[in-house]
Parts: structure tokens; C-alpha cells; sequence
């Protein structure tokens, strides 16, 4: 299917509702769909779930917290364990609005690998002995015991990239790959964000990083960098 | 312990963690103190530094003036990279560090137990915590070496018998570089390897609320 262009990134927001469960690509400033995030602000849309790398690390997801729209969020980094900056999602942790489920890294891609690639889940040695096994099953393999870790799926996906054609496939730059690869995969509706849309076969087939059957909308706007 | 001396700067604690890599090593350096070991490096150190969010062969840190979002190390430090970097997605970079292909990594500690016990993602009393990359690390890398300061600002030690807060991983810590000291987490426990310039064997027996093994020889750190 051919992706749907939209003119801004409000208008690519159509049909997002409150309870809405969201994945946000990035890492920190590399590959963050802020303008879309800053849409989501715009818009209101309230009681979201979140599911990212970090919140609260100079990131533009940190600004859903000004309006209360955040019921909770899946991450890896929320609340730096040194450190005497307070980030909105803090305080509002802290006050218990939101709610806050911490994953390692590696397993957090994992998981939402498994959640867009039909897999019941991952086998990972990653977090055994630590707050992260608690309540969770193991198994071994082999001789060797692992942590289930179980799939993560979303209703909606902001991605930002470098380019998009006009179906939809995603070229990345740097380091923005990151979530943006996986997640992509993961969820029922996908928006990217990118600094230019291309005509089909403008990006080499070489250099597509997300195959254009996973995105939805495409929305050009150039990126929002916030200097930590 | 009011009496710990001040010990290794910063700086010279990075210098001496700098003194662990050899050229052809693939390592990955954590937030905090052990982003400051490469600029303690020689030009053609020859190591290839991994980065989680996606960066194989990070330069160096650059000037804010340069600041490209993209370019990034996993501290969200603007970055260049060397000729023959490559980039990847997340689930590739962790492959690389599960899968065991990093040869060391260097991360910041709160607690460090005599039996390789690492915490380093959250203080109880703050709540919540940043896991990122370090549970994966401290799990995959061949080789795990914790850069801390040796005492908390209250003064207890951040070496002991068994850790207090929340662990990262179990049984997992090979070498740890203090302001004071040099200490090798071996089966047996920990042991002493170096002292810092000005630092005495006593002062870090004092030092470290968990036994310290004092074999024969130890040294001063060459720094």
C-alpha cells in the first residue's frame, strides 16, 4: 500500500485518540520524532502510554508531561540514579500521575522485535538476579536459564528519518535508526517524519532501512533539535 | 572514614582506565566518568569504541558548535566518527553486546560486591532509575571494568560484602579503577592490584567494607 502524505504534522495525526498506547523512535536527539511528539501536545490527547527509550533526558517527549497527556511509560532511562536535574516525568513519577515500567535496553528492542515480527516473545539472560526478573518466568535451554520477555505492540508508531518516498520507504542517516527500525514494525498505524519526501526509486534499494510496507504517513518537516 | 585521602583526579582515574585497553579491542564506555577515558588515549590507539544507540568506531567528542542530532554517543554527546565506522539499529547493537562481540566495557558503579555484584541504575531512596544499555553490558561484554569514585560523598564505601540497592547484574564485575585504588574482583573475593600515588595499603583496607585481599607486590599505579 502506498503511503498517505500529509502537509503537517497535525494533520497526520488524524483519528489518535485518548488511550492511545504510542511508540516514539529515538534516542535522546538522534532519529526523535519531535515535531510529531510536539503535535501530540498540540492535539491534547490525553491518558497516552508511552513507549520509548528515554523521557526526561533533554527529549522532546518530556513536553507531554506540560499538559498531563501521559498515563505511563515503558522505557529504558526515565530517572538518572545521579543526578540533581529533575525532568517533568520526575516530578509527576514522583507524585504518582504517571506510571513507569523500566526495561534494559536490549531487551526493550527485543521485545518490540518480537511484537512486529509474530514471535511470542525473547529468551534473555539480561536482567536474572535483578528488580527486572521480578514476577517473571524462566526457562532453560540448554543448561542455561533465561528470562521470557514478553512482546511489545503498539496502536500508533512516530518514526523520524532522513527521506521518504512517495510509498513510503524510510532512508536513515547517523545514528537515527536506533528504535525507529523495529518499532516501525510494531505498531497498526506508523507515521515518519522526515526532512524530504522523494519520488519511488529517488533513495537506492541499497540504502532502504524501513521497507515502505511498514509506513503509513509520511510528513516532511525539519527536525526540532533541543540543545541539552 | 573521614580519614580517605583525596586520591586520583577524575581525570587521572580515566588515565589509569585507559592504561586497560589495548589496540583491536572493541569497548563500549558508559555515561558518566568513563566518557572522559579516550581523550587519555594515543591518537593511534587502534580500539574500536561501540556505542549502544547505534555507532560502531565513535572519534571523539566535538564542539556543541558542530552539534548534528544524529551524531551522537549513547550520553547524548555530539560525536564524530572514524573512517570504517558503521551504523546500526538498536536490536543489531545489542546483538553485538549480548552476543558477546564487545571485548570491554567500561561503566560507572554506585556499589560493587566482593562477589562481582554491580549496581549502578538506582538509588532506593530516589525511586525509579535509568537501566539503558548497562544490564546488557554488564551481562555481554568479555570484560567489565567499573570506574568509581571508591567512597560515597557521605563517606561509605562503595566496595563491600554485598550490594545494598538494586543490582544491574549478578557476578559480573572483573576490575575495578577507584580514585585509591586498583582492585581485581577474583573468585575469592577482592584483591589489591595497585594503590594511587600518595595512597597507602592501609588507607584502602579502610576504604573498602568488604575483605581486601593484600597479596605480595602491590604496586603504585603508573599513571
Amino acid at each position: 500500500m502506498v503511503a498517505t502524505i500529509y502537509d503537517t504534522p497535525d494533520a497526520a495525526l488524524d483519528g489518535i485518540e485518548d488511550g492511545v498506547r504510542i511508540m516514539f523512535g529515538g534516542f535522546v536527539t538522534s532519529g526523535s520524532p519531535g515535531n510529531l511528539i510536539r503535535a501530540l501536545c498540540r492535539r491534547g490527547t490525553k491518558q497516552i502510554t508511552g513507549i520509548a527509550n528515554n523521557i526526561g533526558f533533554g527529549d522532546v517527549l518530556d513536553e507531554l508531561c506540560e499538559g498531563g497527556q501521559l498515563r505511563g511509560m515503558i522505557a529504558t532511562f526515565a530517572i538518572r540514579a545521579s543526578s540533581t536535574q529533575t525532568s517533568r516525568f520526575e516530578v509527576q513519577y514522583r507524585r504518582g500521575d504517571v506510571a513507569l515500567e523500566l526495561v534494559p535496553q536490549g531487551t526493550f528492542v527485543e521485545r518490540i522485535r518480537a511484537g512486529g515480527a509474530g514471535l511470542g516473545g525473547v529468551l534473555t539472560r539480561t536482567g536474572l538476579g535483578t528488580p527486572v526478573a521480578e514476577g517473571k518466568r524462566t526457562l532453560d535451554v540448554e543448561g542455561v536459564t533465561y528470562l521470557l520477555e514478553t512482546p511489545l505492540h503498539a496502536d500508533v508508531a512516530f518514526l523520524r528519518a532522513h527521506r521518504a518516498d512517495r510509498l513510503g520507504n524510510l532512508e536513515y542517516r547517523g545514528a537515527q535508526r536506533n528504535f525507529n527500525m523495529m518499532m516501525a514494525t510494531a505498531a497498526d498505524l506508523v507515521i515518519a517524519e522526515v526532512d524530504e519526501i522523494v519520488e519511488a526509486g529517488a533513495i537506492d534499494p541499497e540504502r532502504v532501512g524501513t521497507p515502505a510496507v511498514f509506513v503509513d504517513r509520511v510528513v516532511r518537516c525539519d527536525p526540532v533539535v533541543v540543545r541539552r | 572514614m573521614a580519614s580517605t585521602p583525596a586520591g586520583l583526579t577524575r581525570e587521572l582515574l580515566a588515565l589509569r582506565v585507559a592504561h586497560e585497553l589495548r589496540p583491536g579491542m572493541v569497548v563500549n564506555l558508559g555515561i558518566g566518568l568513563p566518557t572522559l577515558v579516550p581523550s587519555h588515549l594515543p591518537e593511534d590507539h587502534g580500539l574500536l569504541f561501540q556505542s549502544e544507540n547505534g555507532i560502531l568506531g565513535i572519534g571523539g567528542i566535538v564542539e556543541d558548535a558542530d552539534f548534528d542530532p544524529d551524531f551522537i554517543n549513547a550520553g547524548g554527546q555530539p560525536v564524530s566518527v572514524i573512517p570504517g565506522a558503521s551504523f546500526f539499529d538498536s536490536s543489531i547493537s545489542f546483538g553485538m553486546i549480548r552476543g558477546g562481540h564487545v571485548d570491554v566495557a567500561v561503566l560507572g558503579g554506585l556499589q560493587v560486591a566482593s562477589n562481582g555484584d554491580l549496581a549502578n541504575w538506582s538509588i532506593p531512596e530516589r525511586g525509579g532509575g535509568a537501566i539503558g544499555g548497562a544490564m546488557d553490558l554488564a551481562r555481554g561484554a568479555s570484560r567489565l571494568i567499573i570506574a568509581m569514585e571508591h567512597v560515597t560523598r557521605e563517606g561509605s564505601s562503595r566496595l563491600m560484602e554485598r550490594c545494598t540497592f538494586p543490582l544491574t547484574a549478578q557476578a559480573c564485575v572483573n576490575l575495578v579503577v577507584t580514585n585509591l585504588a586498583v582492585i581485581a574482583v577474583e573468585p575469592g573475593g577482592f584483591v589489591l592490584r595497585e594503590v594511587a600515588p600518595g595512597v597507602t595499603v592501609e588507607q584502602v583496607v579502610a576504604a573498602t567494607a568488604a575483605p581486601l585481599a593484600v597479596p605480595p607486590g602491590v604496586r603504585e599505579m603508573v599513571l
